[in-house]
């Protein structure tokens, strides 16, 4: 109901490279009501009283990924986290941890994008079919293999929520990583091996020291935690059994 | 892309962790607590004779190597982790003192029980 | 020459002291922190091994080193380390196993770190039988 707002303070950090040298943080007091996400704040922020505040945003229903932030310092979508949960304590925003800040809470994103396609996300097909042939077919049991792996949205929550990304930037990370699993566990593909050199590098799983803070703040359920972790066994069985078997194998 | 050598060490530190929580805490609890202070058991236990004659028998050998070696390497690789995230990188100084120092404890670990 | 000036600076943050910025990492931290403990424990019984293969009178001085007041203490401690690494361990064994499917459900996370602590309280209670 319209009566019943309140104010709360918003922190937000913003850099603007033309003028800071610096990030600094800039309060907001937003008038809300109980539905108000942050992200429906930020946007009065911006309609109401400061123009310049730069921020990505796009579906407003957690599925376009792109309103990721710190808020409170934890990574997190600001369409799907609410005010009422911080009022009457203050909160602060500022842009993904682990990333570049573009501008205010605008991260640079090239480096996730370029490992993003690195890892062929579609599916490379096992078998080459006619389409009189008809559809791939898989069963239920098939699908669970790996669908949890592919409700990821690359909102890259989990990029900030991961100090390996962070004290290496080589490293592929979560998303992506998870992301590789989920097309390398999908029974209609066949490109497993050419994503595998990635995958038993330093810069794929074996650059994962099983944080597992990535599953936690996952908007999704993905849990890239899992998808990394459960290739350490059969890599490192594909790496002895190199010795004994003709390569490929183990794969 | 360069592969990984991590499964050596990581192979090692999964079956020392496992053991560490199947039997770690018994062991700590009779070698460093029950035994010494005599409570619950007899200090006869892990007496000269005993353990000797343990140590001489293959399977006690393979049990005590386990057990040393296993610990040994599953703390190596978090130790190594651990230089890492603290903001020591993985240089040939780190790898030196993580992964040196347990194969030399390991050499010396099967010397020993080989000349017992 | 190109006089275009790129507005382009991207502010690239330090990352030191990140493990204290949320109680999840320092969990983690707590978690990889065992290790040293655990070493010491180690590197204590490999000194046992050292003692024995040297004589009786060497290995009972390793023994009586044990019954001091700080050694007793300490490893005191490191139970207490040990006995947090055993749950640890099966905490973050769902995330480290392959999927298990029961029925064509996932197997739930509880169940594997509960699976895994009762299997492990089971092993070192009859370890110390065993022993006794």
């Amino acid at each position: 109901m319209a009566d019943s707002t309140k104010t709360i303070e918003m922190e937000v950090l913003r850099y603007r490279p033309e003028q800071d040298k610096e990030p600094f943080w800039q309060t907001f007091s937003v008038p809300f009501t109980d539905d108000w996400s942050v992200l429906q704040g930020l946007q009065y922020i911006k309609d109401d009283l400061d123009s310049t505040l730069s921020f990505r945003w796009s579906c407003r229903m957690a599925i376009c990924g792109s309103c990721g932030m710190m808020i409170d310092g934890v990574p997190k979508l600001g369409c799907r986290t609410f005010l009422r949960h911080y009022h009457p304590n203050k909160l602060r925003i500022g842009p993904l941890e682990n990333f570049p800040i573009e501008r205010d809470l605008v991260v640079v994103i090239e480096d996730f994008i370029k490992k993003l396609e690195s890892i062929k996300p579609y599916i490379i097909p096992k078998e080459a079919r006619t389409l009189a042939q008809g559809e791939y077919l898989q069963t239920p049991a098939q699908l669970e293999k790996f669908r949890q792996f592919s409700t990821c949205i690359n909102c890259m929550l989990c990029y900030s929520a991961c100090p390996q990304y962070g004290l290496d930037p080589e490293f592929t990370g979560p998303g992506v990583l998870a992301l590789m699993h989920r097309y390398n566990a999908d029974s209609r593909d066949g490109g497993r091996a050419e994503r595998m050199d990635l995958g038993h590098s330093e810069e794929g799983f074996w650059g994962c020291t099983a944080v597992t803070y990535c599953s936690e703040v996952c908007p999704k359920g993905v849990d890239p935690a899992n998808a990394i972790n459960q290739n350490k066994m059969g890599s490192a069985i594909d790496y002895f059994l190199r010795f004994v078997a003709p390569r490929g194998a183990g794969k | 892309m360069k592969r990984s050598n991590a499964p050596l060490v990581w192979s090692l530190f999964g079956a020392g962790g496992m053991l560490a929580a199947l039997v770690g805490p018994a062991l700590v609890f009779v070698t460093g607590i029950a035994v010494p202070a005599g409570i619950l058991m007899s200090p006869d236990l892990m007496g000269y004779q005993r353990m000797a004659g343990f140590a001489h028998a293959w399977p006690g050998k393979i049990i005590i190597l386990a057990v040393i070696v296993l610990f040994l390497w599953h703390a190596a690789l978090r130790i190594f982790h651990m230089l890492h995230d603290f903001g020591i990188h993985a240089g040939t100084g780190a790898k030196l003192v993580c992964f040196g120092l347990p194969l030399l404890c390991t050499i010396a670990a099967a010397y020993w029980l080989l000349a017992l | 020459m190109s006089t275009q000036t790129d507005k382009r600076r991207p502010y690239v943050r330090s990352v030191d002291g990140w493990w204290k910025r949320d109680p999840y990492y320092m969990r983690y931290m707590a978690m990889e922190a065992t290790s040293v403990l655990v070493a010491a424990y180690a590197v204590i019984l490999l000194v046992g091994l050292a003692r024995l293969s040297q004589g009786e009178a060497a290995y009972n001085g390793w023994l009586e080193a044990l019954k001091s007041g700080p050694s007793i203490a300490l490893h005191a401690v490191i139970l207490v380390v040990f006995l947090y690494h055993l749950w640890s361990w099966f905490k973050v064994m769902p995330k480290t196993m392959p999927m298990i499917f029961v029925d064509g459900k996932k197997l739930p996370p509880e169940t594997i770190t509960y699976t895994g602590v009762t299997l492990a309280v089971v092993v070192n209670v009859i370890v110390l039988i065993i022993l006794v």
